[in-house]
């Protein structure tokens, strides 16, 4: 089953796991499938027209899927995908 | 492959036999040897920030060697800066960070030269301040700072060493235009303001800093020596809960509106504009703005005249266990919408957080949904303790 990294950032809409389970055969079904199970993450994903937000980097075994086939991309089974957020913390983190 | 700074000449650069004692065990590294470690004395790197992130990079470098090292903050050292920011001390509170960054350097090493840039980074200033260095180190706290570096960066075409991090997960690459991908690529939009919580906002694990900066030092000196294989091309995650260090790869975005062959940013440009949030990541600004704030003397008056009114406190309920006003009722954030229904719009509210940029938030959130008797207390329970009851604890 393709996993999905979850940074902590969005762990509080994961019930805090840090990594989920997901099944699909495309990098857009796994992510429908992950906002599935949890639906309060659907917002920080996706915009209100149901396009992933454009500061949402989603890798698919270490490769970002823009420079691949995008949400289209296939995953496979033991495909490991991570979402990378934006963080600005440093100087008063 | 590694990749190094060109231009740095050590010819002119000698040793002195305390310097050749002092860093012995570099010298004797096939690796660094006596010709790296002039290198490292005629190398230049500037530290934007001396905070969590520039603590560790400041102090290492100069134990290091670093000859010339530029400080860049305009802040003063903090009590609560020093559960992480370990370049400065209990005795250099009040003082300027830069100060008290440079007396700690010295003491390490006084054969390195600290330039002090007492002031803001802008894009104004960033030109100026950065072109004497060979390399740039961001130990910035915000999204337009980091824009802001980035850019900086790219137009006088210097390494941009990266690192970032939030509560118990950091972040780090090597952003060099010349040889592999800008932070524009990976990031080519802010994210939306309020979205992304600040450290100030959101904490941080004290030690975390101190393991991302030791990476961007690495990273630093890697890059002044031409050794091993640099982070050009590949963001570092670390996870500190799960003790995990992976790695993701990056490329060059062929359409980049700043490093790609047809470039549309050919200057700097302001960057609270673009990330629609200010350079700061200040815990005492949060406000709402104009009319919809009141203050903490305003909402004691308020309280004092008997008015009707519900004050909401939307911190988290381990955060309202520290200290809370008696006539506030709790409201986390995060069950803020699910209330959303309850409450009537011919109420009159007053929200309130830690520093009034959380209920900012939620004065927005209810303004949309058409309840606009709001205000939000300026500054929040830290405003309030400052300003009318000195004896409660801040944090």
């Amino acid at each position: 089953m393709p996993t999905i990294r979850i940074p902590s950032p969005l762990r509080p809409y994961t019930d805090g796991k840090s990594e989920v389970s997901v099944v699909g055969e495309n990098v857009s079904a796994v992510l429908r499938d992950l906002t599935d199970k949890h639906v309060e993450l659907r917002q920080h994903l996706y915009n209100e027209a149901g396009e992933l937000r454009p500061y949402v980097n989603v890798f698919i075994n270490g490769e970002d899927v823009r420079h691949l086939q995008g949400d289209s991309t296939a995953v496979t089974d033991d495909a490991s995908l991570r979402i990378v957020p934006s963080v600005a913390g440093g100087l008063s983190g | 492959m590694s990749t190094t700074i060109e231009h740095i000449r050590t010819e002119l650069v000698d040793l002195s036999n305390e310097e050749i004692n002092r860093y012995s065990r570099h010298l004797i590294m096939p690796e660094v040897t006596m010709e790296g470690q002039k290198r490292l004395k005629a190398a230049s790197v500037l530290c934007i920030g001396t905070g969590g992130l520039g603590s560790p990079v400041a102090l290492y470098l100069a134990a290091a060697g670093v000859g010339r090292i530029g400080l860049v903050d305009y802040d003063v050292v903090e009590a609560n800066n020093l559960q992480r920011q370990i370049v400065h001390g209990t005795s250099t509170v009040g003082t300027l960070k830069v100060e008290s960054a440079r007396a700690r350097m010295v003491d390490i090493n006084p054969n390195v030269e600290v330039m002090l840039h007492n002031r803001m980074f802008t894009s104004a200033s960033a030109i100026e301040i950065a072109q004497p260095y060979d390399i740039i180190i961001d130990g910035t706290d915000n999204f337009p700072t980091r824009y802001l570096v980035n850019d900086a960066c790219v137009l006088l075409n210097k390494p941009n060493v990266y690192g970032s991090i939030f509560r118990f997960e950091g972040q780090a690459s090597i952003f060099w235009a010349q040889h592999g991908p800008c932070y524009r690529c990976l990031f080519p939009h802010p994210p939306p303001p309020g979205l992304v919580p600040s450290c100030a906002e959101g904490g941080v694990l004290g030690i975390l800093p101190g393991t991302i900066g030791t990476i961007q030092a690495t990273e630093a000196l890697k890059i002044i020596l031409g050794i091993g294989n640099p982070l050009i091309g590949r963001l570092l995650l670390y996870d500190a809960l799960e003790m995990t260090m992976d790695e993701v790869r990056l490329h060059k975005n062929p359409d980049c509106v700043i490093c790609s062959q047809n470039p549309t940013v050919t200057k700097l440009i302001d960057y609270e504009q673009f990330c629609g949030i200010p350079m700061h990541d200040h815990e005492d600004d949060g406000a709402a703005g104009g009319d919809w704030d009141i203050t903490a003397q305003e909402l004691r008056d308020k309280l004092d005249s008997g008015e009707r009114f519900r004050l909401i406190d939307v911190r988290e309920d381990f955060e309202w266990d520290i200290v809370h006003l008696e006539e506030a009722e709790l409201m986390p954030m995060g069950t803020f919408p699910a209330h959303m229904s309850e409450f009537d719009s011919t109420d009159e509210f007053v929200v309130m957080c830690r520093t009034g940029a959380r209920s900012a938030q939620m004065l927005q959130l209810l303004v949309s949904a058409g309840i606009t008797r709001v205000r939000n207390l300026k500054g929040g329970i830290r405003g309030w303790a400052q300003e009318i009851d000195p004896s409660l604890p801040v944090y």
